[in-house]
């Protein structure tokens, strides 16, 4: 007779499904849209040069696919920005993490120049028995809000501990 | 970059122009410093076999990546990718072919613009999708 596995998922967690943590300053400037263009290999102009991205019809260097600006680095607070530990003052009995996936929806172009606000709350937790055993899945999302006040972006994350 | 491509030349099941990728380890560590996920398993061989790995992998926010480059080179210049993302299913190896491909799943038209909708993935030289996902292409009209 086989058990079903205890969930691990408690009142407390449920209860910070859909509040937002700590919001997270981004900056977008040019040399981190180069740097991120680079790393995956675009060849389009724009994600360059800013002549090439103002012919194109954009107010400076476009920040590529994927490319949310990069966190202001705090070294007293450590490697982990807040978009990645929001939600986690909780405890759960999984010691392994796995990033199950992302998925981004964009409302406007960012571009170089650009000053996001990231603010992430959990949208979801969900259990479920797969290869690697019992897992717990944290769906998160994230919306970035741009300089002018106007949401730019939403990204949606799964973490999967097993 | 290919020729703009127009909505009326969309079909659905229409497989977009692929993106073929093979990572060097020199691309991840440009990979680790660009998108700012500095975690060893990519890097770093002996950390990567101390958490049970043969080798390193290659980031799946890297494929996923890979994908918004695939749907931006096909929308062009006059396109515009409204959202993309993926499933890390299966972990993909350094110094292997990963082949990223589209196929168009529908298209309509809805608040003035020409959308397209897609199922992307990538593929490693198994043919197993590694990163099934979805994307939302823009694009223009001749008309």
């Amino acid at each position: 007779m086989t058990q079903q596995a205890e969930s691990v998922i408690t009142d407390e967690m449920r209860a910070i499904i859909g509040k937002e943590g700590a919001a997270t300053t981004l900056e977008v400037e040019n040399g981190g849209c180069r740097m991120f263009a680079r790393s995956v290999g675009h060849t389009d102009p724009i994600f360059y040069d800013e002549d090439a991205a103002k012919a194109a019809g954009h107010r400076g260097i476009v920040a590529p696919p994927g490319y949310l600006g990069t966190p202001v680095f705090n070294p007293s607070r450590g490697e982990r920005s807040p978009a990645e530990t929001a939600g986690s003052g909780y405890s759960i009995p999984y010691k392994r993490v796995l990033n199950g996936g992302t998925d981004y929806e964009y409302l406007d172009t960012v571009c170089a120049g650009d000053l996001l606000t990231a603010r992430t709350k959990i949208t979801d937790f969900a259990e479920r028995t797969g290869s690697i055993g019992p897992m717990l899945i944290t769906s998160r999302q994230t919306t970035f809000t741009n300089q002018d006040g106007k949401v730019v972006a939403k990204m949606q994350g799964r973490t999967i501990q097993y | 970059m290919a020729d703009q491509v127009y909505f009326e030349d969309v079909s659905e099941g229409d497989e977009i122009p692929n993106l073929k990728k093979n990572c060097s380890t020199q691309q991840l560590v440009l990979w680790a410093a660009g998108s700012g996920d500095f975690y060893q398993i990519h890097y770093d061989k002996d950390f990567a076999q101390s958490t049970g790995l043969k080798d390193i992998i290659v980031h799946g926010a890297l494929k996923n990546a890979f994908l918004g480059q695939l749907l931006h080179d096909w929308a062009g210049a006059k396109g515009n990718v409204k959202k993309f993302g993926c499933d890390y299913r299966g972990m993909d190896d350094a110094k292997q072919d990963i082949d990223c491909r589209g196929v168009v799943t529908k298209k309509y038209q809805d608040g003035g613009e020409n959308l397209v909708e897609l199922d992307i993935w990538t593929e490693n030289p198994d043919g197993k999708k590694t990163t099934p996902g979805t994307g939302l292409v823009a694009l223009p009209a001749r008309a």
